[in-house]
């Protein structure tokens, strides 16, 4: 099997448990949910305020279901010696853990579609203002969230006792995605233009640097 | 209890360490006299800015310990020898304490000259984001008590870190000065040379006591080493020195799991 069919296959496996068990849209869905309805209420009803804020409340959200996805991830391998299968599976580690990034972020971006219509409703974000570029913030920003989760979350199944560490990690290293996120959803929102380029390389870069660190150093984790 | 003797026999300090230590407090007083004593008051800022001789040494012991955690993660996955994850484990335990002293010694700078404790200059929040991320790698060494996974997970926590501070710094410098303008500018653009000339000095002897707290912080790690090594020795039927050999798996990458693997042999010898 070449490279990437290895990847795919890996990819194709962990979309299939979704699609059967419908855990993302099932548990971590209504999560991003209540936790938009959680930022609204405890932000007042000032309009102005909500449209302001929502382009960050949404990557919050995003961001926080990127922790969940990620651990889901890898919460079925720690089953029935799971992840020793795959383990000894004659495929690249490396292509283990692209496959495993590329089903986060699938599942990530259908819940994103939902998650957006739902911030443009609650707080009156008008989303058509430049719409190929807000596509591509949300896909190379759950990129670069998947490629971190996916990387992280195999420390998570191997030491599940320690639940907060995960999130310590993800959250801190994340950081650029967030930043670089909000600001190209608020510009793309607002159909302003300006530094919209700027974020968008950015978040090219951050994508590069997990994606590639992940592939070199993927292995060393799972290795026992 | 002759082994306890031997391991107290070893806490007291080498000569090359004492001399050591003995060079970081003479720079670090001379230091000192240069930072109170010979450096002039500053022409805007009085004599508050002579938080500069220890804020800025920190900063610069920060990257410094987060490089060295960098190098020893690479050399630790490459090679497998523990003692470079020992390097790692020291250098950023070192690196969180300086870290969080730079940020306490710039909110205590700052409150003055700021009128703030906190800004959320670039500066600031990438070396904020900087302790968070390591205090993540001291979280993530805790748990497993396998020295070899403890190892090899913090190793890639380690890389990742170093690798994610340049974006890091990039994103929040731009998050501030491509929609507003920076209310504050830090440091000097020019200095008097005799502050110059303190800072650097001030910079060594910081330097300095990096390399003795290291040598210190990497005794403890192999007396630590070497308790775990002799409380097992009598059940494994090993002296400590060879377990201590093969733990560090001088030679040999196979040497994979130590405490795990170890143990059916003890029970099958017994």
């Amino acid at each position: 099997m070449t490279f990437l069919r290895q990847s795919a296959a890996v990819a194709g496996k962990d979309l299939r448990i979704e699609v059967r068990g419908r855990y993302a849209l099932g548990a971590v869905l209504p999560f991003a949910a209540t936790l938009l309805v959680a930022f609204g209420l405890s932000l007042g009803p000032d309009r102005v305020l909500l449209q302001r804020t929502a382009p960050g409340l949404l990557w919050l959200a995003v961001l926080f279901a990127a922790v969940l996805a990620s651990r889901r991830a890898y919460e079925s391998e720690s089953e029935d010696g799971a992840l020793e299968g795959l383990l000894l599976a004659p495929v690249d580690k490396a292509a283990v853990y692209l496959g495993k990034a590329a089903a986060v972020a699938a599942q990530l971006l259908v819940l994103e579609v939902i998650v957006m219509t739902l911030v443009s409703a609650l707080f009156s974000l008008s989303l058509g203002g430049n719409l190929p570029a807000l596509a591509a913030a949300f896909v190379l920003g759950t990129t670069g969230l998947a490629g971190v989760g996916a990387l992280f979350g195999a420390l998570d199944a191997s030491a599940r006792a320690r639940e907060a560490v995960f999130p310590l990690l993800v959250l801190p290293l994340a950081t650029p995605v967030l930043v670089a996120g909000v600001k190209a959803t608020a510009i793309a929102t607002s159909g302003t233009g300006g530094t919209l380029g700027s974020w968008i390389g950015l978040l090219v870069a951050f994508d590069l640097m997990i994606l590639a660190a992940g592939t070199l150093v993927y292995g060393y984790l799972l290795e026992d | 209890m002759r082994p306890a003797e031997r391991m107290m026999g070893r806490l007291a300090a080498r000569p090359g360490e004492r001399i050591l230590g003995w060079l970081a407090m003479g720079a670090l007083a001379a230091a000192a006299i240069m930072a109170l004593v010979v450096a002039p008051d500053d022409a805007q800022q009085g004599t508050v800015y002579r938080l500069m001789y220890v804020h800025v040494p920190s900063a610069w012991l920060a990257y410094l310990s987060f490089f060295v955690v960098f190098v020893a993660s690479i050399a630790f996955l490459k090679t497998g020898k523990i003692r470079w994850d020992r390097l790692a484990a020291s250098s950023a335990e070192i690196g969180v304490l300086f870290t969080a002293l730079t940020i306490v010694l710039g909110s205590v700078w700052g409150k003055p000259v700021w009128g703030t404790w906190w800004t959320w200059d670039p500066r600031l929040t990438t070396t904020a984001l900087m302790l968070l991320i390591y205090v993540g790698y001291l979280a993530v060494r805790k748990l497993s008590d396998n020295p070899r996974r403890r190892g090899r997970w913090a190793a890639v926590v380690g890389i990742v870190g170093f690798a994610d501070i340049p974006v890091v710094q990039l994103s929040v410098t731009w998050w501030r000065s491509l929609h507003q303008q920076p209310s504050f500018q830090l440091g000097h653009v020019t200095m008097a040379p005799i502050m110059t000339a303190t800072l650097l000095v001030a910079v060594a002897a910081f330097t300095l006591l990096y390399v003795y707290l290291m040598s210190l912080r990497l005794r403890v790690g192999r007396l630590e080493e070497r308790a775990v090594a002799t409380a097992l020795s009598p059940r494994l039927g090993q002296r400590p020195d060879a377990l201590i050999a093969e733990m560090d798996g001088a030679g040999q990458g196979s040497v994979a799991e130590p405490a795990e693997e170890l143990e059916p042999e003890a029970t099958r010898r017994a």
